[in-house]
């Protein structure tokens, strides 16, 4: 079968959810062999037009071509049958399997039978393609980048004509994205089409020849990425009244607040990762922000210093004062307030309303008197916190789950800033979040360093931690490499960092 | 010697019952569903199956009809907990609540009847063997049958492309849809196999251990089999070794009473609960291995699309 320029064209594409249109009359055409970028904020639409493309959920209306030929793709299983492959941003592999495994899962029956055939035929793909595996390891031991290999190998091995990837630099160091994008250039010339969902723009420049841009839900510009400048592309996605970043302006630290001295955690789950030798310090009036891939302790280092997770030893100290035995409650009367990663579930109780999630962790702003809630005083609270920070909602008793992401987030750190905290450590802030939201969120976080406060920034986003941190250094597998000041760090060592290799630097220093 | 024989002999005839129901229910849960309602399906499995041979006089009859009638009940519980997402604890516990209702009822007019139950069979050489000769080899049809569903269930989950699906699906459904795999059907296809085997489980008691039928006969070796599973880690092996081992402790308290020994009988009764969960919790003390085989998304309904 000669295979037709165009593999993959989408025509008005419609998918209504309740209470918003998702998609609203898209086009999209991918040719053979091209790289194709679909941009958009968070919430403009790409999910789900990946969605449809894969099967998992159907289009209201509209139509999928694909070589010629109108399809209608039922599901994931009709959509790998096509050559659709997808790897998605949140993996869908399992933890408990090995790699043969999971790669079997994806395969017909009869392909499989012969495990070591498969086994070398995962070898053989992945070498190919410079994405060392072994397929006898179990998907728990991988790192996130190896995870990664492991879903792009199974399109492979699948036979895919396209590949979709859905945000697949976040979970990956500056080498490793290095590394996936030279298989990815090789794939295309092999005639594979790709399609690359991101909101990362210079990424996009350096890969894509052409990119489709969403807003809303409707395509907002057809470009070549590597024709235009980074802002041009930011403004096809978040419009003309939206402000694209921060100014941030210098740091002026004063006396150093938290202070972290051979912080070792053992951790007692088998995924887990344990803390060693942690060491850092924090003042007032900067940010300090620790990158690293997710998964390499950055959710343990959060516990340990917000008091999920108490210690016995003295390796944490506030204002001087040890605080390892110190519950969440007992740290938050301190002064010290934590914005967790996740924001439904940990963040905020998703069925309480707004003004019940602001007593959650104001209690100590006057809310309760003798153990009674005062009810008037929740609500102004939470009302506060609404409008200073541009909360869009219908109003204080509205539940936390019928919250965007976005909004939700600007509302627990609001809630978190309105206490004016000492310290604020911060984990993610801005993940899943539209560009409108996170510079708000970026704003408070600098006016809270204006203030007075530290700030720990946990984050994966590099260029949010280049852009608002005044230090900052990188965790991987439980360690934290050295803080070095944001000017002076350069990508390329905070890759190193991020990969582990702290210590190439120290020796050098040392022989020097 | 005899007595050592005696002894084994019994203890495996009394933990057959509990393997069968707990290797039923080990197949369900990693699938990710957690059926509570044992108990219900093995009293009913019971009852069904004695009221069948009671007046067919087949023993076969009673067994299918105990299997269909355990299944109908699993499908009954996955009707609930699978299509319709119900809360899985709830509709289980409603099931052997239904369940033990139920097997009073229609059991009421059997009680004090009695059937020939089934025989034990010799098998040719290996019968000969001392002490494990007559402890092991000279059982009833079930017995060897039980062997044969944990060999199988073993060979299923390790090797199989079924097994490999199995396990996946009880681990993410969500990242098995994903991978084109059917969720909903794979699940209802585990929950059968589970309420079949509670049914035959059920049987064993009413045909074969004490061919009889008696309201709540199962004494909560429903109960004792979700404990046994997950404290087996979701295992095989560790779950025949448990249901042996509550066999043994079974027997042994009968063995003790025999020898004269004057301490309460509720106690000596509670002894078979107390030291197979002992046992089985000192056993599944490797995070590690446990966590590999635990089904991650046990109890958590599934909506695709969702």
């Amino acid at each position: 079968m000669a295979v037709s320029a165009q593999r993959l064209k989408l025509q008005g594409i419609v998918k209504d959810y309740p209470g918003c249109r998702a998609n609203d009359g898209v086009d999209l055409t991918v040719g053979a062999g091209e790289i194709h970028a679909l941009l958009g904020e968070n919430g403009a639409g790409k999910s789900t037009l990946m969605k449809i493309i894969y099967g998992v959920v159907q289009p209201d209306a509209g139509r999928i071509v694909w070589n010629g030929h109108p399809v209608t793709v039922e599901n994931p299983a009709r959509a790998r049958q096509l050559g659709i492959g997808m790897v998605f941003q949140h993996f869908s592999l399992f933890e408990t399997l090995t790699v043969a495994e999971n790669i079997a899962l994806g395969l017909p029956a009869d392909e499989v039978r012969d495990r070591g055939a498969l086994e070398q035929r995962i070898r053989e793909v992945s070498e190919h393609y410079g994405m060392a595996l072994d397929p006898r390891r179990f998907v728990s031991t991988l790192s996130m980048g190896e995870r990664q290999r492991v879903e792009i190998v199974r399109c492979l091995v699948q036979e895919s004509t396209l590949l979709i990837l859905d945000e697949p630099t976040s979970v990956l160091t500056p080498q490793e994205v290095a590394t996936l994008f030279k298989t990815l250039r090789k794939l295309a010339r092999d005639g594979c089409s790709i399609l690359f969902i991101s909101h990362k723009l210079e990424e996009v420049r350096s890969l894509c020849d052409q990119a489709t841009v969403l807003r809303q839900g409707r395509v907002s510009g057809h470009c070549q990425p590597k024709d235009l400048s980074a802002s041009d592309i930011a403004r096809l996605m978040v419009g003309d009244d939206t402000p694209i970043a921060t100014q941030v302006s210098a740091a002026q630290p004063g006396d150093t607040l938290l202070q972290v001295q051979e912080l070792s955690w053992q951790t007692d789950d088998p995924f887990g990762t344990s803390l060693k030798n942690i060491g850092f310090s924090l003042r007032a009036g900067e940010i300090v922000g620790i990158a690293g891939v997710a998964g390499n302790g950055q959710e343990e280092l959060l516990k340990v210093l917000s008091g999920e997770i108490t210690l016995k030893g003295e390796a944490i100290r506030f204002t001087g004062e040890a605080i390892d035995r110190l519950p969440p409650g007992a740290r938050r009367a301190r002064g010290l307030a934590v914005v967790p990663e996740e924001r439904l579930g940990r963040g905020a109780v998703p069925v309480m309303s707004l003004a019940d999630n602001a007593l959650l962790t104001a209690a100590g702003q006057g809310l309760v008197r003798r153990g009674v809630i005062r009810r008037q005083r929740v609500r102004e609270f939470a009302r506060d916190v609404i409008s200073c920070f541009g909360v869009r909602c219908s109003g204080e008793q509205s539940s936390a789950s019928s919250l965007s992401g976005g909004n939700l987030q600007k509302y627990i750190l609001g809630r978190e800033a309105c206490q004016s905290p000492r310290l604020l450590v911060a984990s993610h802030p801005t993940w899943g979040v539209d560009v409108g939201s996170a510079v708000a969120i970026h704003q408070a976080l600098v006016k809270l360093r204006d203030e007075g406060a530290a700030i720990l920034l946990i984050s994966e986003d590099l260029d949010e931690l280049y852009q608002l941190c005044h230090r900052m250094g990188a965790i991987c597998n439980g360690r934290l490499s050295p803080l070095a000041p944001a000017s002076e760090l350069s990508i390329n060592q905070l890759g190193q960092w991020m990969a582990g290799n702290f210590e190439v630097e120290e020796l050098a220093d040392a022989a020097a | 010697m005899d007595l050592l024989t005696n002894i084994l002999a019994a203890t495996v005839v009394a933990g057959t019952p509990l393997l069968l129901v707990a290797l039923g229910e080990l197949i369900c849960e990693r699938s990710g569903v957690l059926n509570l309602g044992q108990e219900g399906m093995m009293l009913m499995g019971a009852v069904a199956g004695f009221i069948a041979t009671l007046s067919t006089g087949s023993l076969a009859a009673g067994i299918v009809t105990a299997m269909l009638t355990g299944l109908a009940m699993s499908m009954l519980f996955a009707v609930m907990a699978v299509t319709l997402s119900a809360n899985q604890y709830a509709a289980g516990l409603a099931l052997t609540i239904f369940g033990t209702g139920l097997s009073a009822f229609v059991g009421a007019g059997f009680v004090g009847q009695s059937i020939e139950g089934f025989e034990k069979i010799a098998i040719p050489l290996l019968s000969d063997l001392p002490v494990l000769g007559r402890a092991l080899f000279t059982q009833d049809l079930l017995v060897y049958f039980s062997w044969l569903v944990f060999a199988g269930v073993a060979l299923f989950l390790r090797f199989s492309r079924g097994g490999l699906v199995l396990r996946a699906v009880g681990e993410s459904p969500g990242a098995a849809n994903a991978n084109g795999l059917r969720v909903l059907t794979v699940r209802y296809l585990a929950v059968a196999f589970g309420g079949a085997m509670a049914g035959l489980a059920g049987a064993y008691l009413s045909l074969a251990y004490t061919p009889m039928w008696t309201e709540n006969m199962t004494s909560g070796r429903g109960w004792i089999a979700l404990a046994l599973v997950v404290f087996a880690s979701w295992r095989p092996g560790r779950l025949l070794l448990g249901a042996y081992l509550f066999g043994a402790a079974s027997i042994l308290h009968l063995v003790l009473q025999g020898l004269g020994w004057r301490s309460p009988t509720e106690l000596l009764a509670m002894l078979p609960y107390v030291v197979t969960i002992l046992m089985l919790i000192l056993l599944s003390f490797d995070p590690v291995r446990t966590r590999l085989n635990t089904p991650l998304s046990l109890g958590q309904p599934y909506r695709p699309g969702h």
